[in-house]
Parts: C-alpha cells; structure tokens; sequence
C-alpha cells in the first residue's frame, strides 16, 4: 500500500517536473527560420552544384579541359570539351557539361583540380519535375552571367 | 452487416496470424521489413526482411578507385558518417604506413565525437517518437543543429560529410569552429540535466522501457551485437578501448556499462555516452595542438601493397570494420563492409519472441537501427 502510494506520489511529480520544462519553453526565443520568407546563408564551404571560375584577366574561364575533374569524378557526371586555338599556349573550354542528376556533391572534381578553375555554388533550393534540368551546360551558365 | 470476428486472440491458443511490419512504418525508420507471426498481442516469430535500400556499397568499392570510394562511406549509415570514413581511411593509411600528422588526429576525435553527439540525438527524439512522445525530438532537434552547423561551416555540409582525407583531413578547422564547440559544450550540460527532468525520470517512460527487452549478453555475443547494446547487457566492449586507433587512448573517458540488458539500460548507456562524448571534445579542444593537418608525401595514385587491410572503429551503433583486399592496382579487389546495425538487429527475432507488440516497438527503438546501413 505504501509502495503503490510513493509510485503515484512520484510519478506525478515526474510529470508536473515535465510540464515545468515545457513551460518555461514557452518563453524562449523561436529557433527555427520562417523558411520561405526567411533564407539562411550558406557558409563558406557548403558544397552547393560546381561553377567555372572566371580569370579577372581574360574575363574567360580559367578552365583549359584538363580533364582531371571528369577523371576524378566517381559517378561520370562530368564532360568537358576544349579547343586549341592558334597563338594560344593551352587548351580553352568550350564545353563543361554536368550531370547534376547523377552528382553526389563530394568535390573530388573540385579537389582534383590543379588551377582552382572551378568552385562550389551556393545553391540550394533547387527543384524541378524535369530531369533534363539538371543537365547543366557550365560554359554557357558563365557567359549568360557576364552578359 | 456483422462485423468480421475479431483476430486477436488469448495468449496461448494456438491459432496465428501475419503482420507486416513495415516497410514503410513510422517504427521501422526507413524500410526495414519485419514479418510478425503474432498469437493475439504476442509476437511469436518476428522475421527481418532486409535489402530494400541495398545500394551494392560493397560491389561500388570493387570498381573504383580509393579516393571516389570515399564519398560512399558517409552515405553507409548517413547517421554517423565521420566514423565510417574514418575507418575506410583508417584501412588505407595502415596499408601505405601513413603516419597523420597530431593536428588532424585530434581534429577527427573532435569531429567524430560531436557526430556521435549528433546521432544519439536523433535516436533520443526517434526513440520517444516511436514511444508516443513528440516533444522530446523537438529538444533533441534543437541540440542537433547546433552540431550540424559547427560541422557544415567545416565541412560543407550536414551530413554527409566526407572530410577525411587519406593521411589528415579536408580542410583545417578555424577559430569560429573552436569556440562554436566550447559554446556547444558549455551548452550541452545542462541540457542533459534537462533531458533527464524531462524523459529519463519521466514515470510513463520508465514503465514503458524498465525490464522490457531484455537481451542477455550471451545473445549479444552469439549474434555479433556491439556498440551501445552489448555495453546496455553488461560488457564494456568499446574499440576505443579494446582495439585503440587514432588519438583516443590520450582521453581519459569512461565506457558506461549497464548490467540489466533492458531497454532502459540502453537507453541510459547513450545518454551517458553523450557525457562522454562532451568529457572527449573538451579534453582535445584543450590540447589541440597545431601543424599540418594532411600528411606529407601521400601519392596521388594510390596503389595498395598486395595484401589484406583492416580498420575497425566504434561507430555511434557499435563496431564498424572495413577489410581492404589489394592486388596492388589502384581498385581494391575487396572492400569488406562489417555494419553494426545489421548484427544488432538479427538477434532481434530471438529477443522479441513472447513479447507483446508496443514492447516490442520499444525494442525496436532501443537497438537504434539505421536501415541503410543494414542493406549497405
């Protein structure tokens, strides 16, 4: 009998304790972000999709189709194409095709590449029903930007 | 119209029904599969069907290189993903001799602990989730991303990280990591103290998880089972301890043992861990020391010397191992995959036998299953 009786003393007690700590909850500051009205920053290192870096210099991209990046890559989502054009000591890039669909984000391209000649994007709010989309001409996305 | 006969039956009368458990169930965490052979409320065969979320992890690691199979092992239990790549670059660095400069040692027991930190949290707001508690995740949640944006600012991401490096790590940790780290530690405490309040001393959990589950540690050990259920039936079984690697045998911790083999000591054995895990990032921020965090002179192709590799760590379920097989080319000829979750979850079948099913779901819960990381 005064067993059961401590067991119930307690176990309310256990549960008005409970409700102490809900309560003093309430009147702590909201942690969570209003997303779509609200976006967080991505810090410095987040790994968002690839992006060609531009040379202040030429205004072009650095990026002379090397091809280690597509070497690098475990999934093969990358393809890169480049022309040498006369007079010119390296190879430009004509084309940089990435398959976003097929991209794990690890940065082996990334690291792999000898000229810092491309970089992580910031982007992450990024949806689309078409797969297509994902298709990403980079050397395209570079010069649509400088225009 | 009259209703159906009612299939629940007395305990005892012979007559069985099926019931899936899964694959989808908001108990089963992803898509384990449990075919339950129930007698009324009482489990009488409970058979795991796994392999849902296989992705060939295993056969991925026979065909391509050393560094593209990094990106894999965070993505084997997405949960602790510092742990399993410190194991696969574990594997590497023995098999090439590579000696981590301190500096990089020490930044991964930082970073490996606060991922254990992160992943009992989500097993702690799971676990109450599948009990019928939703409060408690909203708390753990909190603490969580605390951690994930300590390692997001140094890694890049939240996640999957894949910031070990063959002979060191990715990138260096900066100033705003080491304080943000000390904040977290100085914030974790008390937290703790709440987590107690709240849940542990909690009459209605205590009921639900006390004596319920018990699994002997002779069951433990005939199935495999590490990590935090062989040390809540009684063994200090730790690889930090038993099989030391990396800078761990300089931290003075303790490995918390419960006797009792219940749910509860499960239970009590993770919250303890992440005391632990707080005693191990304060001792490291404490005598980090500095220097090159990537070794000197690792090879750009990496070739392995012909032979058999070996790395085992304690990953937040238990003990996991990767067994590098090399024929000297630059793709292993073997990448062996030794996964807690999976011997954890095996002798469930024998544990649950005679249960009732809400106790069993308590089991359930308290083995912290991760199911990609079973199917791997």
């Amino acid at each position: 009998m005064r067993a059961t009786l401590r067991e119930i003393v307690l176990g309310c007690r256990s549960l008005l304790v409970g409700m102490r700590v809900t309560m003093v909850e309430f009147f702590k500051p909201v942690v969570t972000v209003p997303y779509p009205h609200e976006a967080l920053r991505m810090p410095e290192r987040y790994r968002g999709p690839i992006e060609l870096v531009r040379d202040p210099a030429t205004g072009r991209a650095i990026c002379y189709a090397c091809q280690l990046c597509a070497r690098a890559c475990p999934s093969g989502c990358i393809t890169v194409e480049g022309v040498k054009r006369e007079g010119e000591r390296r190879k430009r890039v004509t084309q940089y095709q990435l398959d976003f669909s097929l991209c794990s984000l690890c940065g082996a391209c990334v690291e792999a590449c000898p000229d810092a000649a491309i970089r992580f994007s910031k982007r992450y709010n990024w949806a689309t029903p078409h797969k297509e989309e994902f298709l990403l001409d980079l050397v395209r996305q570079l010069e649509q930007e400088s225009r | 119209m009259t209703p159906p006969p009612a299939t629940v039956q007395a305990p005892g009368s012979g007559e069985t029904f099926l019931l899936n458990l899964g694959p989808q169930h908001p108990a089963t965490h992803g898509v384990l599969r449990l075919k339950l052979t129930m007698d009324g409320e009482y489990i009488t065969r409970a058979e795991p069907v796994c392999g849902y979320v296989h992705r060939m992890h295993e056969k991925m690691g026979e065909n391509r290189k050393y560094a593209q199979f990094l990106p894999n092992t965070s993505r084997i239990d997405y949960l602790s993903a510092m742990h399993y790549t410190h194991a696969f670059v574990g594997a590497v660095e023995r098999a090439l001799g590579l000696a981590v400069p301190p500096r990089a040692e020490y930044i991964r027991v930082i970073t490996s602990e606060l991922n254990r930190i992160s992943s009992h949290l989500v097993w702690f707001g799971a676990f109450l989730l599948d009990l019928g508690g939703f409060t408690p995740l909203l708390y753990a949640f909190d603490d969580r991303e605390q951690i994930l944006d300590l390692l997001e600012a140094i890694t890049g991401s939240r996640l999957t990280y894949c910031y070990y490096r063959f002979g060191g790590v990715c990138h260096d940790i900066d100033n705003a990591f080491l304080e943000g780290t000390r904040a977290f530690v100085a914030r974790m405490r008390p937290r703790l103290r709440l987590y107690h309040e709240l849940v542990t001393d909690n009459i209605i959990l205590r009921n639900r998880l006390i004596g319920i589950g018990p699994i002997p540690l002779e069951l433990c050990r005939r199935y495999g089972a590490t990590g935090p259920v062989i040390r809540g039936s009684g063994a200090a079984y730790d690889v930090r301890k038993t099989e030391p690697y990396s800078v761990y045998p300089q931290f003075d911790f303790d490995v918390p043992v419960y006797p009792e083999g219940d749910s509860m000591a499960r239970y009590r054995v993770r919250m303890d861990e992440i005391e632990q895990s707080l005693r191990i990032v304060e001792q490291a921020l404490e005598r980090l020391p500095s220097g090159p965090v990537r070794a000197e002179g690792v090879p750009r192709v990496l070739k392995l010397p012909a032979g058999e590799f070996c790395c085992a760590v304690e990953a937040a379920r238990g003990r996991f191992a990767v067994r590098i097989v090399s024929d000297r080319r630059e793709i292993p000829w073997r990448v062996k995959l030794r996964t807690p979750s999976f011997s954890n979850l095996s002798l469930f079948e024998e544990a649950s036998r005679g249960m009732m099913l809400p106790d069993a779901i308590a089991l359930l819960g308290s083995l912290d299953l991760v199911i990609p990381d079973i199917d791997r």
